[in-house]
């Protein structure tokens, strides 16, 4: 009896669109994008800013026009999705333990949550007032 | 097998994970969404108001970690992703996304003291 | 026995007639308390002698019996047909060359899972006569669930990255490696960071996360290789800033 195993072979870019459970990893993975390409706005905004006020002001109107709109929809909802899955996932890379007894996962992302509204206000209160 | 040097990256995706989780929702409001929604007053973003801002030396730095640790955490996991959808290429791909976010971060360091 | 019945198209392959694997149908006729692996033995007996596949002990504990149905990685003993529509589909786990019909080779993982050092090395080996090694049950808590391993493969049948890349070390053997070194009786962790922390370790998984989810056994191999890297991290950038000192 002679042996000749079977190699099937799996897509090397189009194996995400299989399963549901992969899609949702290649849309978390995608919110880089999103993420990336908004830090880059700001920072030529940074860079606009040195350059004097003409610079700026044309900068903030592309940020304001509807594209500019349309993109930072897009980036805000890239970047939720991403703050969701991250603090999902918190539990399992960082497991806590007090006096011995695990503490229940959903514990730990309710913490992170309320850790995310106390940034938010303290990030608000500092640049608006 | 050879240690990975990965954690130097994998640091700083980490690190710039965690951060733009908690911050980049709140940032993404203040600069496109507060001043047309009426949350915050108009001249919120104006030049002599964000130059104010940035005044501060603390401010300065608080701006240029937040920038810098999600870039690279951006920069990573799109080199991975690049991967996960079949470029093969990953000396390019990496070459490309950690240039990019070292560009950025070059341009900061040069632009944030002078402001 | 009912008369309900349920299709079965069932992935074959015999090397010695095959170019490539195909699919068979067979109609089984099956009682609500069947499982997968109950109509494939109903195949077997009745339908088709030729049918080769793994199987042993039916109730979950050996991890022989873990085949692809319906797309989603599953031990076939632990999966109730009355859960599937009336046409069920089932290949052997993916990610393996099919050796026959849904028999796969394992080689390569019983390989990896070697290079991990999966059991307890001990700071200095002790006889019997000098008693166990003793463990509180809190020490025993940090590495309990990662025990229940039974080595079935239906986490690098779901991993994406093991598709992609066949040197990465996988889930299970992975999460077997964190799982000694959690353990308290163990002193391995330096000389299992050569293979877990190398590229083709830790570094090559990005977290999908899917082989916790096929999981039977709730081991949680994502979990298990992500604090693998945070350690690890950590680990380099200790060494880096105390170089005198040699790990």
């Amino acid at each position: 009896m002679s042996r000749r195993p079977y190699k099937r072979e799996v897509s090397k870019g189009g194996w995400w669109l299989t399963q549901p459970r992969y899609i949702r990893y290649m849309a978390r993975e995608f919110s880089c994008a999103l993420i990336g390409a908004y830090v880059l706005v700001l920072v030529t905004g940074l860079w606009r800013l040195s350059e004097g006020p003409a610079q700026y002001e044309a900068w903030l109107a592309r940020v304001e026009s509807p594209a500019g709109r349309l993109f930072a929809v897009v980036a805000m909802l890239f970047a939720l999705y991403h703050t969701y899955t991250w603090f999902q996932v918190t539990p399992k890379a960082m497991p806590l333990a007090v006096n011995g007894k695990k503490v229940p996962g959903a514990v730990i992302v309710l913490g992170h949550w309320a850790g995310l509204a106390v940034a938010s206000v303290l990030v608000w209160l500092l640049v608006v007032n | 097998m050879a240690r990975s040097h990965k954690p130097i990256v994998w640091g700083l995706f980490a690190a710039g994970g965690t951060l733009s989780a908690f911050v980049l929702p709140v940032l993404i409001l203040l600069t496109c969404f507060a001043v047309p929604l009426g949350l915050a007053p108009a001249d919120l973003l104006a030049y002599e108001r964000v130059l104010g801002l940035l005044g501060h030396p603390a401010a300065k730095l608080a701006v240029f970690g937040v920038l810098f640790l999600v870039i690279w955490h951006a920069a990573h996991r799109m080199r991975i992703t690049a991967h996960d959808v079949g470029i093969r290429a990953d000396t390019l791909v990496a070459a490309l996304c950690y240039g990019i976010a070292a560009i950025a971060t070059v341009a900061m360091l040069i632009v944030l003291p002078g402001l | 026995m009912s008369d309900r019945t349920v299709e079965l198209e069932i992935l074959r392959y015999d090397p010695e007639k095959d170019e490539m694997p195909r699919f068979e149908t067979y109609t089984v006729p099956y009682r609500d308390d069947w499982v997968v692996l109950d109509a494939i033995n109903y195949v077997k007996a009745e339908l088709d002698r030729t049918l080769s596949y793994r199987w042993s002990c039916h109730m979950a504990v050996c991890g022989s019996c873990g085949m692809v149905v319906n797309g989603e990685p599953v031990l076939a003993c632990h999966a109730f047909l009355r859960d599937y529509p009336a046409r069920i589909r089932i290949e052997p786990l993916a990610n393996f060359p099919v050796e026959r019909d849904l028999v796969v080779v394992i080689d390569d993982f019983i390989d990896k899972l070697g290079s991990v050092k999966p059991y307890v090395v001990a700071k200095e080996e002790k006889s019997v006569d000098e008693g166990e090694y003793i463990q509180t049950p809190g020490e025993l808590a940090r590495f309990k669930q990662y025990t229940a391993c039974i080595n079935c493969l239906l986490c690098y049948s779901a991993c994406p990255q093991y598709a992609l890349n066949e040197s990465f070390v996988g889930p299970a053997a992975l999460a077997l490696a964190h799982r000694y070194n959690m353990d308290s009786r163990d002193v391995g962790r330096s000389a299992r960071e050569d293979v877990v922390a190398s590229n083709p370790g830790i570094w090559e998984c990005s977290f999908v996360g899917a082989c916790s989810e096929v999981c039977p056994k709730s081991v949680d191999p994502a979990a298990a290789i992500q604090q693998t890297k945070i350690a690890s991290t950590a680990d380099y950038f200790l060494n880096f800033l105390t170089p005198w000192k040699k790990t």
